[in-house]
C-alpha cells in the first residue's frame, strides 16, 4: 500500500471528513491506488520548468478596492441551518 | 402543428422570430416531452411553472417588437449554475434545501436575451464523474441502449443535459466542462458538447469544483445551434476574475463550411493501449472528410499525452479540496448535528459528500499536505506546463486538431464502478486541453459495432472558437449524423 492508515486518517482530520472504522481498510486500499496511478509523473523530466499559475496568458485584473454589493443580510442567512438575531449559530465553542 | 420537440436551437429561434409558433406553444410541447419521460432521470428540480411565465413572457416581447436574439429559446441548465430562487444541489445531499439568493452570470446572460429555462439538469455530485452514476439523486439514463436493452451511461459529468438534448425534450442545455464533462457525455449521448476557451464564459455563480479548469460551455445537437448558444453565453464578467475581457465573436457566421488549407493535426499519442479499432476507424474518417473538403491533414507529436490525467487527478482534486471546504455545516446546506464544532463539520462532511466526492477530497488534501506538496502537486503544476507548451509548439504547426473525443461508447450502468483507474481513463483525449486551457468540440460521428454513438473531438488554440467550430461544422456535414435513439422510455 502507498498510504497507510494512519496516514489516512490523518489527511481525513485535516479535511474534516469523519471516516468511521469500519471504512478505513477499503479507504487506504482506493486512495493508495490513486496515488500509486499519479506517481508516473515522477518519470516526467520537468527540471527548471516553472510550475503552472494561470492558464491563460492574461495578466490578472485589477478593480479599485470599494463596495461593490452590500446590505444583504437577510439573502445571506437564507440558506443557513440555524440562525438566531441576524448571526449564524453553531455549538458552543468557548466554555 | 409540427412535432415541436424536433426543431434544434437555431430553427425553434428563427420559428419563434418568423412567429410560426409561439413560445408558450414550444415550451407546452416540451414539457410534456420532459413529463412523459420521467424514467430518465435527466432533471434534478423541474421549473415548469416557471418556464410556463418565462415563455409567456418571450410571447409578450415577441408581440411588443422587443425580442432578444434568444427569444422563446428553451434551455435546460445543469444543476451546477445557481439560478436564483431555483433550488441547486450539484447533484449533493450537502445542498439538497440550497435556494440561491443569486443568478450566475452564465444563465443571467442567456434569460438577458429572451431564453427559458427548462429545468435543473442531474449530474455527478460536484460534476466529480463521468458516468453520472454519483449523483445523490440517482443515475441518468442514457436515452441510446444497444441491442441487450441494457441501461447505458449518458457519460458524465454532464450527463443530465446531454440526455435532455439527446431525448429531444428540449434543443439545448448548458453544462459544465472540468477535465470532459460536457464532451465526454455528448459523444456517449450522440450530440454535440463545446468547452470553450477557459476565461470565454464566466465562472460567477457556477458552484466550484476546480477552479483552474471549470469552463460552462453549449450542448446541442448541432455545431451551429452550439455556436448560437455560446454566444449567448459568453462574455466578459468583472465578477469572474479570471474572466477574459475580449470580444464575443459571431460564433454563427464562422459555420462557412470551407475548410480548404486548413492544417488539420492528428496527435500520434491519442493511439492509446487497448483502444478499440472501431475508434481508430472513425478518427481516420473524419481525417478523411476532412482532406477531401480540401484541409491538410497531417501528424503531429503531443509527448506529455499520457501525464496530462495523472497529473489532472492531482490538480483537480486539489482545488476541489480547498474549494469543498466551505462545506462546513454553518452557512448554508446540511448540518449534522456532532459533540463540539469541529465534531458538527466532520459529521455533515462526512453525511453530506459521497464516496467519490470524499475520495476527490482526501487526494487533494494528501497532495497539498506538508512534507507531499512539492512531490505531487508542484510537479502536476510543472507538467502542466509542459502540457500546454506542447500544444503551443503544435498550433505553431497545424490550425486544428482532430482526435476521439472518448476511448469507448457508453458502457453499461455499474461496469467501471469498481475500477476507479478505468473510470478516470474515460477522459483520457479531453482532459488534456482542459489542463491547457483550450477550446474543444465533440461532434457526433458514428455508431458504434453495438449500435451506440461515438464522437470526434476538435481542439483549437486559445480564444480560436470560430476556427474550432468551422471545422466541426465540415466534420458534421460529412459525418451526416441523423441516427437517434429509440423513445424506449416513452409510456
Amino acid at each position: 500500500m502507498v498510504l497507510d492508515k494512519a496516514t489516512v486518517v490523518k489527511i481525513a482530520r485535516l479535511a474534516r471528513l469523519r471516516v468511521p472504522k469500519s471504512g478505513q481498510e477499503a479507504l487506504v486500499g482506493e486512495l493508495s491506488e490513486i496515488v500509486g496511478w499519479i506517481e508516473q509523473l515522477g518519470e516526467v523530466d520537468t527540471g527548471d520548468v516553472a510550475p503552472m499559475t494561470s492558464v491563460v496568458e492574461v495578466p490578472l485584473r485589477r478593480r479599485d478596492d470599494v463596495v461593490t454589493d452590500c446590505d444583504r443580510r437577510d439573502d445571506v442567512l437564507a440558506n443557513a441551518p440555524e440562525k438566531t438575531a441576524g448571526f449564524y449559530t453553531v455549538p458552543k465553542v468557548v466554555e | 402543428m409540427g412535432d415541436l420537440t424536433e426543431l434544434g436551437l437555431a430553427a425553434s429561434r428563427d420559428g419563434l422570430s418568423a412567429r410560426d409558433f409561439s413560445a408558450t406553444e414550444l415550451a407546452e410541447e416540451c414539457l410534456a416531452a420532459a413529463e412523459a419521460a420521467g424514467a430518465l432521470n435527466a432533471f434534478i428540480t423541474d421549473t415548469p411553472e416557471r418556464t410556463l411565465k418565462m415563455a409567456a413572457d418571450s410571447d409578450a416581447r415577441i408581440a411588443a417588437g422587443e425580442a432578444g436574439s434568444l427569444e422563446g429559446v428553451l434551455v435546460a441548465v445543469k444543476d451546477l449554475f445557481c439560478t436564483k430562487g431555483v433550488r441547486t444541489t450539484a447533484a449533493s445531499r450537502i445542498l439538497d434545501n440550497f435556494v440561491p439568493a443569486y443568478e450566475s452570470t452564465v444563465t443571467e446572460n442567456l434569460w438577458a436575451k429572451g431564453a427559458v429555462l427548462f429545468g435543473k439538469t442531474n449530474m455527478d455530485e460536484f460534476a466529480m464523474g463521468s458516468s453520472n452514476e454519483t449523483s445523490f439523486f440517482g443515475p441518468v439514463e442514457n436515452p441510446w441502449r444497444s441491442v441487450d436493452g441494457k441501461s447505458r451511461v449518458p457519460g458524465g459529468s454532464s450527463g443530465g443535459s446531454a440526455t435532455v438534448v439527446a431525448a429531444r425534450l428540449a434543443p439545448g442545455a448548458i453544462g459544465t466542462d472540468t477535465g470532459g464533462s460536457i464532451r465526454q457525455p455528448a459523444a456517449f449521448s450522440g450530440i454535440v458538447g463545446m468547452k470553450p476557451t477557459y476565461g470565454r464564459c464566466s465562472r460567477w455563480g457556477v458552484v466550484a469544483f476546480a477552479s483552474s479548469l471549470d469552463q460552462p460551455g453549449p450542448m446541442t445537437r448541432s455545431v451551429q445551434d452550439a455556436a448560437v448558444l455560446l454566444g449567448g453565453m459568453a462574455g466578459f464578467d468583472p465578477k469572474d476574475s479570471t474572466s477574459v475581457d475580449m470580444n464575443v465573436p459571431d460564433f454563427e457566421a464562422s459555420l462557412t463550411g470551407d475548410v480548404r488549407g486548413l492544417k488539420v493535426g492528428m496527435p500520434d499519442e491519442y493511439r492509446i493501449d487497448g483502444m478499440p479499432e472501431e475508434i481508430e476507424t472513425l478518427w481516420m474518417k473524419g481525417a478523411e472528410w476532412l482532406k477531401e473538403a480540401g484541409a491538410e491533414v497531417r501528424p503531429v507529436s503531443l509527448p506529455l499525452t499520457k501525464y496530462a490525467l495523472p497529473a489532472y487527478y492531482i490538480v483537480a482534486p486539489a482545488e476541489a479540496s480547498s474549494n469543498l471546504a466551505r462545506y462546513d455545516g454553518v452557512r448554508y446546506g446540511l448540518r449534522v448535528p456532532g459533540d463540539d464544532l469541529t465534531g458538527m463539520i466532520e459529521a455533515t462532511r462526512a453525511e453530506g459528500f459521497g464516496a467519490e466526492v470524499q475520495r476527490r477530497i482526501l487526494i487533494g488534501t494528501y497532495v497539498l499536505s506538508a512534507g507531499y506538496y512539492d512531490a505531487y502537486y508542484l510537479k502536476a503544476q510543472k507538467v502542466r506546463t509542459q502540457i500546454a507548451e506542447d500544444f503551443r509548439r503544435v498550433f505553431a504547426e497545424v490550425d486544428v486538431l482532430l482526435t476521439p473525443t472518448a476511448p469507448s461508447a457508453t458502457f453499461v450502468r455499474g461496469e467501471k464502478s469498481d475500477d476507479l483507474i478505468s473510470m478516470y481513463l474515460n477522459d483520457v483525449f479531453t482532459v488534456p486541453a482542459s489542463m491547457a486551457g483550450l477550446p474543444g468540440i465533440s461532434v457526433p460521428a458514428g455508431l458504434s459495432v453495438n449500435g451506440l454513438p461515438l464522437g470526434l473531438q476538435v481542439v483549437a488554440p486559445a480564444f480560436a472558437e470560430d476556427t474550432m467550430f468551422r471545422t466541426a461544422g465540415v466534420v458534421e456535414e460529412a459525418a451526416g449524423f441523423d441516427e437517434r435513439p429509440d423513445a424506449w422510455w416513452v409510456g
